[in-house]
């Protein structure tokens, strides 16, 4: 099959882009969109031209580090997949296909197709953990959790933090990661202690990197490589709302201002 | 962390902030609305109606400024996310597409907008009483005391093609906003659940399908004459069709 | 070049507690006068970051990507193995340290293995505090599989993405420690040359990947966390950008390298399609709980699966193996897979693969088991392949997934650069000829929460506690125009071929003459292909763009230079390797029914290459495995 690339290029993080043509030609329906890439890289690269810069790792669908939008939407056309688990048939023959990187202010472009993301490692900085010093811990089996608690925490867990819900959001809101990362969490007990200074400094950073706001759309969910729910944006609410009321009124302790 | 700054100065706070006020109005337009139906009851009783509360005093401005505030407060944490949200992506697609997002939810900035420039006619038309003359804010006799005549006075207003098709688009529109509005305040405020989502919705687009009917239908029966005016002492007052559709009731 | 393992005295059971009592301490108020180099950030990387971290060490922890939490750890699917003995099996410290070493064919050393062993049920209570959802049962107590090479259920998971979750706690750990200052990360760095002054590793040299800058970095100590060269074959289950560089400019600057030639070639993947594929994608080994593997009898079938009858399958592993079935440990599976279809038994367009049949256990449990412990790999099957494995059996092939070989480490994990410590995939010591499933994550999280943080302070306490060597140091200066003058020269070279085509070529020749079988005479070819492929690469690769900018192909081409050298040194290994074992099967060295025949008299040793200069000749060095618990024995899973 064949098709058409219109495609971001942008030579760092201050130039100005533009759009670009391609041809793939010779391609099988079977390749992966990355392996058709390469195929169109490979041949930029024999012709004297500078390749296209693209985020990839794994090419499994876990790593997280691919994120491309193509045709209007992250990942490519499939539900449930990252950009290096989309098919070459999931294409037409002749289709022309755009492909733009992610696009936020908190996500700025460094080259390409590549964005910088450090903003969801920031948002992990400040709370995405449950303090346990190594060497310090009980039995493993000390602590029962139910398998439903225990099987909701790994949907949340399951997030690669590839940005996907940031970027099909028309407001480039961070909440379904937040809320993932907050919620996987909150849910367990070993998460309690810290629940409420969790969500209070993990919303802090997410505000401070320069996301919009959650306005309940659900195109993040739609867009998540792992098909993360939005229910835990309505948990990630409500823990915040209660951890706000909480540590305004709570006693505290004479050592903490 | 002072509760304050939570509610106001981060983006969970404000959209806690739209949903609260969202439920105040919520309440407001569909308790206002189950006051309007009284139209299809004899006029005594919508005058009566707001008789009561006009008769509330203070209550009845305490009530004004709450709702005052809601809206105040609604409109202000909306302009706010809409200016953070614009700037959180200043550089936008070459193609994007809607995966799921609702046509309500794409647009509640525009219904919001529209809205409350109906909101301000419809004081300035109803409570003001400032937007036409005098003649279309009758006075009527109720238990031996001098009140406003509504019933009539909304039947004079849905008289008017224009107020009528300004009010209909308007109540549309308050209707979509509610079809969103209604469980994404349930979201905002942590309530929203898998288990009932989908219910939520559903609940949803009934209340708002119910609320635009409701509303319609008052303007409606005025329109094709199935509520006409019922004040006797009217003739010697009104414009001229008026007073023939009031005789023909009679 | 003298390999001193450091092993302690005494019995088997006490040597580590001994260890720990007869080593030095940094007590709390100097740790933060040392300042430890970190190079990876996977399950070993940032489980040390963030323990030395915390205990107060000064880290600064370094990766090539975009954020720790990248790393290749995220991928490993199916489990990671503890001697908990949860299910009342039969399981111990014991067992799971001899299931380990008989694993690895006896070719890894009894101290570390027993070592891992004992400390592998702390992981799990660590991974648990830190929220790691593991799966569990109704009553809320841990779930465990089985996995190859084991009779005992051992294995705990987070459905089929255990190294995703086990990754992500040691990220959260490390996380923690960067928000709260102990340690500085550096993302988008690849570390391209190591700096040693007096013979001690002081520091390291790096590029940030985002604008090209070389930058020097000083420390007391170095520790590499880099992970395996599976990338040297070009196809493997490996990430793309998974490489040998770290630990190959650490080989050249006088760390020895030991068993490359041990690599794990993992029986159940997708197999090949088209010649443009760039990676290999593994079905985790967790489905041979309960699918059963088979090739038709008859050569050439090309009937569809299901019109095969049942007396015209051949179950081999169950046929061959009928103890361990199909839990036969990864080395064996692969063989007897390549061996169905160099019989002409192969199925699929390419003859090239076997069948993973779920129908029995779909009959037996019902789909919707099969979907709650599988599902994920279903539908990783389905998108690559577009077939479902619920309706016909997968089609599986064995490819190039893991690395036993790695940089030479004594029992303090210490290269023999003193200084230098490596961990996890990167070094060699724990895994032997043949790693089981579920033991890589057992192994990088032991050495980064528990092995290095206490033998580090041996090295540590006898380093002066003043401040790490000026970056002015004329070794950094020495090191960077090594790094520089690389780099200037895959630029300016102006070739016609590009990186990617020297390393499908690299990774042909070590498929073919360096994979699954081995002979004299192919290695033999394959050492003078390699050295001809590293002439032409060097004189005729192109490398597009500028050296300051964020260049892709640059990145790899420095990659697959190193990878071109390590090549050579694997099949020199190989070579060199007159026996069978483990992943490491020469075709000269066979049983009659075709098992790995070991030669425990010439080769019960560890071979460690050392580094002799550009294009010379590399030394082999041995260090003896010296076994005082394990009797030798022939490995049966018969």
């Amino acid at each position: 099959m064949k098709v058409t690339l219109r495609v971001w290029r942008q030579e760092n993080e201050t130039a100005q882009g533009r759009f670009e043509e391609y041809e793939a030609d010779n391609l099988n329906p079977n390749m992966s969109f990355l392996e058709m890439l390469d195929v169109v890289n490979e041949k930029l690269t024999g012709d004297g031209k500078d390749p296209i810069a693209v985020a990839h790792d794994c090419r499994e669908g876990i790593c997280g580090t691919c994120s491309s939008m193509i045709n209007g939407e992250p990942h490519g056309p499939e539900n449930g997949v990252t950009t290096c688990q989309t098919y070459m048939r999931s294409f037409n023959d002749g289709d022309v296909i755009t492909v733009e990187p992610f696009r936020a202010e908190a996500f700025p472009v460094l080259k390409d197709l590549i964005t910088d993301r450090k903003a969801f490692d920031k948002i992990m900085q400040a709370g995405g953990f449950i303090t346990a010093r190594t060497g310090s811990c009980q039995d493993a089996n000390a602590l029962p959790i139910g398998k439903e608690v225990a099987d909701l925490a790994m949907d949340a867990a399951a997030c690669v933090g590839c940005g996907a819900c940031v970027a099909a959001c028309k407001n480039s809101s961070a909440m379904l990661f937040v809320s993932a990362k907050a919620g996987q969490l909150n849910l367990l007990p070993q998460g309690q202690p810290e629940k409420d200074t969790r969500v209070l400094n993990m919303v802090a950073a997410m505000d401070e990197a320069g996301f919009g706001n959650c306005t309940n759309q659900y195109e993040c969910s739609a867009a998540c490589p792992k098909e993360i729910s939005e229910e835990f944006i309505s948990k990630l609410n409500r823990d915040y709302l209660i951890a706000s009321v909480r540590s305004s009124v709570k006693a505290k302790p004479t050592t903490m201002k | 962390m002072n509760i304050l700054h939570a509610l106001f100065k981060t983006s969970i706070g404000k959209k806690v902030i739209m949903a609260v006020t969202g439920l105040i109005l919520v309440g407001f337009v569909i308790g206002h609305l189950i006051g309007n139906l009284q139209i299809f009851l004899p006029p005594e009783k919508i005058n009566e109606y707001a008789h009561f509360l006009q008769s509330l005093g203070k209550v009845l401005w305490l009530i004004r400024i709450g709702l005052l505030v809601a809206v105040v407060l609604h409109i202000w944490m909306a302009v706010s996310l809409v200016l953070e949200n614009r700037a959180a992506r200043k550089k936008g697609y070459q193609s994007q597409k809607t995966l799921r997002a609702s046509y309500a939810s794409r647009t509640m900035k525009y219904s919001g907008l529209i809205v409350f420039a109906f909101i301000v006619y419809h004081l300035l038309h109803f409570t003001v009483k400032s937007t036409h003359g005098e003649d279309f804010y009758p006075m009527t006799m109720l238990h031996g005391e001098k009140v406003y005549d509504v019933h009539t006075m909304m039947v004079l207003g849905f008289q008017q093609p224009l107020v009528s098709i300004f009010y209909l688009i308007a109540i549309a529109l308050l209707s979509l906003h509610l079809s969103h509005g209604f469980s994404s305040m349930f979201q905002s405020l942590g309530l929203r659940t898998r288990s009932w989502s989908g219910l939520l919705e559903k609940l949803a687009i009934t209340i708002s399908v119910l609320y635009f009917l409701g509303n319609a239908a008052i303007v409606i029966a005025v329109m094709t004459g199935m509520v006409g005016i019922q004040n006797p002492d009217f003739a010697s007052c009104c414009p001229v069709e008026a007073h023939e559709v009031a005789n023909a009731k009679h | 070049m003298i390999l001193d393992s450091k092993i302690p005295s005494g019995p088997l059971e006490k040597k580590w507690e001994k260890h720990i009592m007869d080593g030095k301490l940094v007590n709390p108020a100097n740790k933060r006068k040392y300042d430890v180099i970190i190079v990876g950030s996977g399950l070993a990387g940032a489980s040390a970051a963030a323990t030395l971290g915390e205990l107060g060490y000064n880290v600064k922890c370094f990766t090539f990507h975009d954020s720790p939490r990248r790393a290749h750890s995220i991928a490993a699917q199916g489990g990671i193995n503890a001697a908990k003995n949860y299910q009342n099996d039969g399981d111990s410290v014991y067992r799971l340290f001899y299931d380990t070493i008989k694993g690895g064919d006896f070719r890894s050393r009894e101290a570390n293995v027993y070592r891992l062993a004992q400390v592998s049920a702390n992981i799990i209570d660590q991974c648990v505090a830190q929220g790691v959802p593991f799966a569990r049962e109704y009553g809320g107590l841990l779930s465990n599989r089985s996995f190859g090479g084991a009779q005992v259920s051992r294995t705990f998971y987070a459905r089929g993405q255990t190294g995703q979750q086990l990754l992500l706690g040691a990220y959260s750990a490390l996380s923690r420690q960067i928000g709260l200052g102990n340690v500085t990360m550096y993302n988008n760095s690849e570390m391209l040359e190591v700096v040693t002054i007096d013979g001690h590793a002081r520091g390291i040299i790096t590029r940030n990947v985002n604008t090209g800058k070389i930058e020097r970095h000083s420390a007391h100590t170095v520790v590499l966390g880099t992970g395996g060269y599976g990338n040297v074959f070009y196809l493997s289950t490996n990430a793309l950008n998974s490489n040998v560089t770290a630990a190959w400019r650490a080989h050249r600057k006088g760390a020895a390298f030991a068993n490359p030639c041990y690599t794990q070639i993992h029986p159940t993947c997708i197999p090949v399609s088209g010649d443009y594929q760039s990676k290999l994608t593994l079905m985790s080994e967790s489905l041979r709980n309960d699918g059963r593997i088979w090739a038709p009898k008859k050569k050439g079938d090309k009937r569809p699966a299901h019109e095969i009858p049942e007396d015209e399958r051949d179950y081999y592993l169950e046929r061959k193996y009928p103890s361990f079935g199909n839990l036969a440990p990864r080395d064996i599976s692969s063989r007897a897979a390549k061996e169905a279809c160099d019989d002409g038994r192969g199925v699929g367009d390419t003859g090239l693969g076997v069948y993973l049949d779920f129908r029995d256990a779909i009959q037996r449990l019902g789909e919707s088991a099969i979907r709650e412990r599988y599902g994920n790999l279903f539908d990783i099957y389905h998108e690559i392949t577009n077939e479902s494995a619920y309706k016909q059996p997968m089609r599986i092939y064995p490819a190039v997934h893991y690395t036993m070989g790695g940089l030479w480490v004594d029992y303090n994990l210490m290269s023999s650069i003193p200084g230098m410590f490596v961990m996890g995939e990167a070094n060699f010591s724990d895994h032997g000829a043949n790693r089981l499933g579920a033991s890589a994550l057992m192994q990088g999280l032991a050495d980064g929460y528990y092995v290095l943080p206490y033998t580090l302070p041996h090295y540590l306490a006898n380093v002066p506690r003043e401040a790490a060597p000026s970056t002015d140091h004329p070794e950094f200066v020495k090191a960077e125009e090594e790094v520089n003058a690389r780099t200037k020269k895959l630029i300016d070279n102006n070739g016609k071929q590009t990186v990617r085509s020297f390393h499908k070529r690299l990774g042909k020749i070590m498929w073919d003459k360096c994979g699954m079988a081995r002979n004299k005479s192919g290695l033999q070819e394959a050492i003078t292909e390699i050295q001809g492929l590293k002439e032409e690469y060097w004189q005729d690769v192109r490398v597009p763009g500028t050296a300051a900018s964020l260049n892709q192909s640059l990145e790899i081409a420095g990659r697959v230079g190193d990878f071109i050298e390590l090549g050579e040194t694997m099949c020199r290994d190989a070579l060199s390797r007159e026996e069978s074992c483990g992943g490491h099967f020469r075709e000269e060295h066979q049983t009659d029914d075709g098992e790995a025949l070991r030669d425990d008299e010439k080769f019960h040793h560890v071979a460690a290459w050392e580094y002799k200069g550009e294009n010379e000749a590399p030394e082999r060095h041995v260090e003896p495995l010296i076994y005082e618990s394990v009797k030798l024995a022939t490995r049966s899973y018969k």
